[in-house]
């Protein structure tokens, strides 16, 4: 299997998984990327040091997990993405910030183990937030909802556009590269000679196509911009989610959770 | 080159949102203004193929390993700056929802650093002035194949270039990481250097390909030149490559051995004293017991907005005031090159190299 196949099962498993029913899918698009976006920020913004605070954010997304029945394990595979960057951020800081910032049990951990192990919680966190918005929101539904937060129609229709081509065209790369090593067997990439007529050749055709596409476009009374049809309105049930759970988020940024628990516990025992 | 949510801060993160928003408004208000409904599908498709595009492994002769092709410079190329911005936006915006290659939060930063960077000044600073210049001889075919592979492979070094700086700055502002900003500077160019020369080396090879076969297709680019015996692509390249590996190779020296420099030139005289510092710092680095003070200094050092959200400096109103400032100079920025990219566009609109 090549990369584009792979990348086409990602896509369709994300549609098969956005097509389910669960209270998560039936919520408004507007309220959860609202109340996404908002999680998010309220993640980033946890200082560096703050692991204990930052801890409780983990509860969200294991609520629409559970709430979705989204399988978790499909989430953690994208992280492959995510990890690099963050690891060649994060993996330094060790090294650098060596000043000790609590003992445990007679082993000193350094401000930078503390540092690095928040930068990467707070990655998993954000891959697993938005990949449950994708998850449980349809493209189609996801578009609908940005032209209501207005966002401008050509960059809307464009994204929804280009998303049903992307399956179009990395199914014909795909068909292609196979071809391409079935006859160059051994070969590990398009070889040099062929560099610029393996995609120019697939790029003069789709030129083509979409000169086809916008004729036909056109015969359909495209006057450009798409007509979206909400089969649903913005209830009071969306509305409660998109208000209680960025305050939800937002107070526990301000106070430390965990830490609060925690004493109210050791105050009740002792 | 994707960053993810995690290595922003959100002060950084919305000003670079407020950045390419700004860029993406005024290329949609643009794209009004010309009225080329036909234009939209082009745009889908390119920005779909683009997309399956960059899962190619293009095999770099002489060495085990593959690249991909860069998408900005052909975008551009194929589309003109505006069209090509807003396609690779939707780009990374799939590439962003579906497959979790760079974050929701950062897609703004993500944006600029690739979209911006590979759009606008690949396009006004490098291809069209190349391109629609008058270099290798005049109007033959064989001049025009030889400036748009060296438009492509100048287009991809120096942008990716730009990008991979701005990763640096938008990290190192966000205050993530403790990598001190010179020595982050020194790992991150030289490695996109070379993804550079092969992104452009690839990049050229589909322009020419498309240059040979439907010229009109291409931008700035005049479809009637007379003809001439080209010049191989794979002699062009190495003659390219070797210029711009020993001018990439003498600058990243430079910047290495001065990162002092490097910051001063930046950000004004006022820093010189702390140019001194980092120089210090880097040298005793490791050696040194008192790790707590070389942790802060090294902090002190590399944040240039020393208010900006560091630990334990939980002042609120350094952050607003730092991200206010630089979200009107970005968006400042924004609004000059586009500015500057319309009042071109309009000159160019008398000459008749446009696709029909």
């Amino acid at each position: 299997m090549n990369r584009m196949d792979r990348s086409l099962l990602e896509l369709r498993e994300m549609d098969t998984l956005a097509a389910g029913d669960s209270p998560v899918h039936r919520l408004h698009a507007v309220a959860k990327l609202l109340t996404t976006v908002a999680y998010i920020i309220v993640t980033v913004s946890f200082g560096k040091y703050r692991l204990s605070g930052l801890l409780v954010m983990a509860l969200w997304p294991a609520l629409l997990f559970a709430l979705s029945g989204i399988p978790v394990l499909t989430c953690f595979r994208k992280l492959r993405f995510v990890l690099p960057l963050v690891m060649a951020v994060g993996l330094f800081n060790p090294f650098f910030d060596r000043a000790p910032l609590l003992t445990v049990g007679g082993l000193t951990i350094s401000g930078g183990v503390i540092s690095m192990i928040t930068l990467m919680l707070k990655g998993l966190f954000c891959l697993a937030a938005s990949f449950l918005l994708m998850a449980t929101t349809s493209i189609d539904d996801l578009c609908a909802a940005l032209r209501r937060l207005h966002l401008p129609s050509l960059l809307v229709t464009l994204l929804l556009l280009t998303f049903r081509y992307v399956g179009v065209m990395t199914e014909e790369l795909s068909v292609m590269t196979d071809a391409y090593h079935l006859r160059a067997p051994g070969q590990r990439g398009i070889r040099f000679a062929a560099w610029g007529s393996f995609l120019g050749q697939l790029l003069l055709r789709s030129m083509d196509r979409a000169e086809e596409l916008y004729g036909s476009m056109q015969l359909r009374g495209f006057s450009g911009d798409f007509a979206y049809a909400e089969d649903r309105r913005f209830t009071v049930r969306d509305a409660a989610w998109l208000i209680l759970w960025p305050a939800v988020f937002i107070l526990c940024r301000l106070y430390n959770v965990p830490a609060l628990l925690g004493a109210l516990l050791t105050g009740g025992i002792r | 080159m994707h960053m993810a949510d995690a290595l922003l801060a959100p002060a950084v993160a919305a000003t670079m949102y407020v950045a390419s928003g700004t860029v993406a408004g005024v290329s949609i208000h643009q794209l009004k203004k010309d009225n080329e409904p036909q234009k939209l599908p082009t745009m889908a498709v390119a920005a779909a193929l683009v997309f399956a595009g960059q899962m190619i492994n293009y095999t770099i002769p002489g060495t085990g390993s593959s690249g991909h092709m860069c998408g900005g410079m052909l975008l551009s190329a194929l589309l003109g700056p505006q069209a090509g911005f807003l396609s690779m936006i939707v780009i990374l915006t799939v590439q962003c929802l579906f497959f979790a290659d760079g974050g929701l939060m950062a897609l703004g930063a993500n944006i600029w650093n690739m979209a911006f960077y590979g759009c606008f000044v690949g396009y006004f600073l490098i291809w069209r002035p190349i391109v629609s210049g008058r270099w290798f001889g005049g109007e033959t075919r064989k001049a025009q194949r030889l400036r748009i592979i060296a438009a492509s492979v100048i287009g991809c070094v120096v942008t990716l270039q730009l990008g991979a700086f701005s990763v640096v700055l938008e990290t190192t502002l966000s205050g993530i990481t403790e990598l001190p900003f010179g020595a982050f500077v020194a790992l991150m160019q030289p490695i996109h250097l070379a993804i550079g020369l092969v992104e452009g080396a690839v990049t050229a090879a589909v322009l020419v390909f498309v240059f040979e076969s439907r010229p009109a297709l291409l931008m700035d680019v005049d479809p009637a030149a007379g003809p001439g015996t080209p010049r191989s692509l794979r002699t062009t390249l190495v003659i390219l490559g070797a210029v711009v590996v020993l001018v990439g190779g003498g600058l990243s020296l430079l910047a290495s051995s001065h990162p002092d420099g490097l910051e001063w030139a930046l950000f004004g005289n006022e820093a010189e004293g702390y140019g001194k510092n980092m120089g210090l710092d880097e040298e005793n680095f490791g050696v040194k017991s008192g790790v707590a003070d070389t942790a802060s200094s090294i902090q002190e050092a590399t944040s240039f907005l020393p208010d900006y959200a560091f630990p334990g400096s939980d002042s609120p109103a350094g952050t607003t005031v730092s991200g206010l400032v630089g979200s009107a100079i970005v968006a400042g920025l924004a609004a000059l090159l586009c500015v500057a990219g319309g009042f071109f566009r309009r000159r160019k609109k008398t000459a008749p190299t446009e696709t029909a």
